[in-house]
């Protein structure tokens, strides 16, 4: 049943991955990029990792998607100039693309040494009150710094954004 | 359960595999669109990949700092999704394109 749902999710995030670059429309990619992080999301509810698959849907599919989504709109962006393409690109890119992949599962299967299949709920230390308690003891430092960061960067944004052109 | 060739769970390097041709994926779109936005998007896509790679080595390290690296990323993320877009929309005010090619001020 893992291998099944692993399977299921691994293709969807990787043809929506294939849409995002192949699709010349910027909402079309918008779309396929949610579903991207969908996908992902149920990875990692597959990997044990409740708050950061939560935290995935609400952050990234959630807030960050709603704000490319409206800018695409505001902006009102149409489909991109057709590129120019050699044919050399035309009818090898797609094969040594896929035996680049290929080469990159040989790899990580020969270099990662044989370690026990992911079964669902083998892994409990992702849970909330988990993350919690790492956040707020030993990442504290960070944490803080992470909110000053915020902080600039919608400092950051409002002065960028409110710019009047002269 | 029987499932033909399929094994009833999949290692962890499969998971990594998948972050690696995401990551790559990122990259071709990274440089072949033309469009800043969906260059954007697929720098997201990018910092996507990596996260599944945190979270998978934190499963099989069987610790959380993964986890917590990886909301890091996406904290970080929020707030380059909020100035970039903010930058996207700057020039675009100021030169009515989104093409990359036409923005090289710096070129010259």
């Amino acid at each position: 049943m893992d291998a099944l749902l692993f399977m299921i999710f691994a293709a969807i995030a990787v043809i929506c991955g294939i849409n995002l670059v192949v699709q010349t429309h910027p909402i079309s990619s918008a779309l396929s990029l949610v579903g991207v992080m969908g996908a992902l999301a149920a990875l990692y509810l597959l990997l044990g990792g409740e708050f950061i698959a939560a935290a995935q849907l609400v952050v990234y599919a959630g807030a960050i998607m709603v704000l490319f989504v409206f800018v695409i709109m505001l902006l009102n962006a149409g489909t991109e100039k057709k590129m120019v393409v050699r044919p050399l690109g035309k009818y090898l890119g797609a094969p040594f693309l896929l035996i680049f992949f290929g080469m990159i599962a040989y790899m990580i299967q020969r270099i990662l040494p044989a370690s026990s299949p992911v079964v669902f709920g083998a892994f409990q230390g992702g849970t909330a009150a988990e993350i919690g308690r790492s956040l707020f003891t030993v990442y504290l430092l960070p944490f803080e710094v992470t909110s000053v960061l915020i902080l600039i960067a919608i400092l950051g944004a409002i002065v960028l954004a409110r710019k009047e052109v002269d | 359960m029987p499932l033909g060739p399929l094994p009833a769970a999949v290692p962890p390097s499969w998971y990594l595999t998948l972050s690696a041709i995401l990551f790559a994926l990122g990259v071709l779109g990274f440089l072949l669109r033309r469009n800043i936005i969906t260059v954007f998007m697929s720098i997201e896509l990018m910092l996507n990949a990596v996260n599944l790679s945190f979270v998978t080595f934190s499963y099989v390290l069987k610790r959380n700092d993964g986890h917590i690296f990886s909301f890091f990323v996406m904290v970080v993320a929020a707030a380059e999704a909020a100035v970039g877009l903010a930058i996207i929309l700057t020039v675009f005010k100021n030169r009515q394109t989104l093409e990359i090619d036409e923005v090289s001020s710096l070129k010259n």
